[in-house]
């Protein structure tokens, strides 16, 4: 006992000294902080980002880090849950002490941490998907993947092109699918066209052909579009495929994956959706400056894992490269400073589209961030 | 218009089916012991995930049903043996408890054994809907009501019928005097545990084909087997399916002809209507029992 007392003394003694001669060096790592929903039932999202940070993280200390400071990658699972990425980003700024936050896998966990990140004067930058985070902009707070509204924008500009002005909305009533539905809703009378029938179902429904029927008879209906993710979109496919309905079927980017097409089987042909140019690297022109880096970044994450690459990674991969980037403009780790930079952040060429923030726009993507895409014999066809 | 209507109810047909198969293998457990097993819903779910896998892995359709099977009773013995009978002189209450523990378990693993993605399994009878009067069905709901009326059948047959159903029926009703009259109590249990298991993974085998498994699928099935369990009576065997084509069928007319954001409402409300003026369900006993 007394033996453990001293060495834990000696240890504590140590870390003390190599604490301040560390400062005194300016050689101690540069620390980035991460809050992801790595299980739990947002785990498709968190499990991939952290391989990602995890992996890069490594590859770059292995190359001398960033300004010859290697980089410390503090990582927690909030199995997303709000109360519990609070918790974790309050003890990730006041005893890990990091330098810069990455992370909130959901809309939810991030919203959890964003006071936090605000009253601390922490750079935050945030890999969830609806568009509160960023609007209207706080200070501190950015983020990578595309909004729910861009989403619904491109599917609605395409429908548009179609000369489609009528359609019936089909929504998941949770999450994702019921903020994508609200943000369709605000945007849909920009491009002309009216909802005829606005229906919805529980993410876990086993039958949605009532609400499919019901849009079905809805009067002068020309394209049906869903929003959600998961099981749900797969079962409207399947619905929709039963019913017989010769309508264009849209979904969200939340179906952007090859699970999707898989659950959906045949019934999946034809679907129309919003997608990054992730998942589509070799159909992009030639000219397109985004095919090297998701050619890239798909090659290093399939090799790594064996898996296929989502957007979700990619969403991780964007942060971490423009938070380094960043610092390396700032030249330090100040805080005030680095966040400066990731507002410079100009013509950043990532997974999710070019990148090109503002002191008004903490986002950064344009529309031609998104592709459409059409599945064609299991597998997606750019189709701009 | 009739169209219309037809579908509503195919729709509701289709999920109630659904609900009342998971509500069965509530009502063999509350037969021979009164507990509620809230792991019912991880059984469902193990027979879906565990075919499911298997066929993915290249093992022939018509193997990996009876092997999940297996895989399933081995589970419902299991948790019989190693969390149930530990606690056999505890209170109702305490092993309902114990259930709810185990379905959290079962989940965890199911989780690490397998993943935490959606998996899907080929329908039985293809894809092509089959159409009625303008309203259309897959051939893979018909498998669910056939299924759903053999096990209905079957459960009839072992309660009324048979020795060891009856002897089942006495230990619920009674425990000291079923032992008397030499019930063997302890294999009642695990009997009772094994084919309600059973019952879960075949439910959750013919349903994947529609509403595809992953580790968490058990709960809402549990959840809405269970309202369907209670609607019926709980125990009673035609009383879960009828209470599950209920449910199934008002959440499917509500999205049809109220709005589709009342459907879970209808449900509920339902439910709660029922068990205000018939406690003990629709086709629950009212009364006393006597042995």
């Amino acid at each position: 006992m007394r033996n453990l007392m001293k060495w834990g003394a000696t240890a504590v003694v140590v870390a003390g000294c190599s604490t301040f001669a560390g400062l005194a060096q300016a050689a101690d790592p540069i620390k980035i902080g991460s809050i992801l929903s790595v299980t739990g039932p947002a785990s498709f999202l968190g499990e991939p980002e952290k391989k990602t940070l995890e992996m890069y993280v490594e590859r770059i200390n292995k190359e001398g880090g960033v300004m010859g400071r290697k980089i410390e990658l503090v990582v927690y699972d909030d199995g997303g849950a709000g109360e519990k990425a609070s918790t974790f980003t309050k003890r990730l700024i006041e005893s890990d002490k990091v330098d810069l936050l990455i992370g909130g896998s959901t809309t939810a966990t991030t919203m959890a941490a964003v006071p936090l990140a605000e009253r601390n004067e922490v750079p935050f930058i945030s890999l969830a998907g609806a568009v509160v985070i960023v609007e209207p902009v706080k200070k501190w707070v950015f983020k990578t993947p595309h909004t729910d509204k861009m989403a619904a924008e491109k599917v609605f500009a395409d429908m548009k092109k179609r000369g489609i002005t009528k359609i019936g909305m089909i929504s998941e009533d949770a999450g994702f699918g019921k903020s994508g539905r609200d943000q369709s809703m605000a945007v849909v009378k920009n491009f002309g066209i009216e909802v005829v029938a606005d229906e919805i179902y529980s993410p876990k429904d086993p039958d949605v052909t009532a609400q499919l029927t019901k849009i079905k008879n809805a009067p002068g209906v020309q394209a049906v579009f869903n929003f959600g993710f998961g099981q749900g979109p797969a079962i409207v496919t399947k619905n929709f495929k039963q019913l017989g309905i010769a309508l264009p079927l849209y979904q969200s980017h939340g179906v952007a994956s090859k699970d999707f097409i898989k659950l959906a089987g045949d019934a999946a042909e034809g679907i129309r959706l919003p997608a990054a140019g992730l998942v589509v690297p070799d159909q992009l022109p030639a000219t397109d400056p985004q095919k090297p880096v998701v050619t890239a970044f798909k090659k290093d994450y399939e090799t790594a894992f064996k898996s296929d690459v989502s957007t979700f990674a990619g969403h991780a991969y964007d942060g971490l490269q423009i938070a380094l980037a960043a610092i390396n403009r700032a030249k330090s780790t100040d805080k005030a400073k680095v966040r400066d930079e990731i507002e410079k952040t100009s013509g950043y060429v990532g997974t999710g589209g070019l990148v090109s923030m503002s002191p008004t726009d903490h986002m950064g993507l344009s529309p031609s961030a998104f592709h459409m895409v059409e599945i064609r014999k299991g597998d997606w066809l750019l189709s701009n | 218009m009739f169209a219309a209507f037809l579908q509503y109810l195919f729709s509701g047909l289709t999920s109630g089916a659904i609900y009342a198969l998971a509500g069965l293998g509530f009502a063999i457990i509350y037969n021979a012991s009164h507990v509620i097993n809230f792991a019912q819903g991880e059984f469902i779910m193990i027979g879906g995930m565990a075919t499911a896998t298997m066929v993915a892995a290249g093992v022939p359709i018509y193997l990996a049903i009876p092997l999940a099977m297996v895989a399933s009773m081995l589970v419902g013995v299991a948790m019989e043996k190693f969390a149930v009978e530990p606690a056999r002189n505890a209170d109702v209450v305490t092993i309902i408890i114990i259930t709810i523990g185990a379905s959290i378990f079962l989940r965890g693993a199911a989780q690490i054994i397998w993943d935490k993605e959606f998996h899907s399994l080929p329908a039985f009878s293809g894809e092509t809907p089959i159409a009625v009067l303008g309203a259309t069905l897959m051939p893979q709901s018909l498998w669910v009501f056939g299924i759903s009326a053999v096990a209905i059948a079957g459960l009839w047959y072992f309660f009324n019928r048979t020795m060891f159903g009856k002897a089942m029926l006495g230990t619920s009703h009674n425990r000291l005097a079923a032992q008397l009259v030499g019930v063997a109590v302890k294999k009642v249990l695990l009997a009772s545990f094994a084919l309600s298991a059973l019952l879960g993974a075949v439910g959750g085998i013919v349903v994947t084909p529609i509403t595809f498994t992953n580790y968490e699928a058990g709960i809402m099935l549990g959840l809405k087997g269970f309202s369907a369990a209670v609607l019926g009576g709980l125990g009673n065997g035609t009383g879960a399916i009828v209470g599950g084509l209920i449910v199934g069928i008002a959440e499917a007319m509500a999205s049809g002809y109220l709005s589709s954001a009342y459907k879970d409402a209808i449900a509920f409300i339902i439910i709660l209507f029922v068990l205000f003026f018939m406690p003990s369900g629709l086709f629950g006993k009212r009364g006393t029992d006597r042995v």
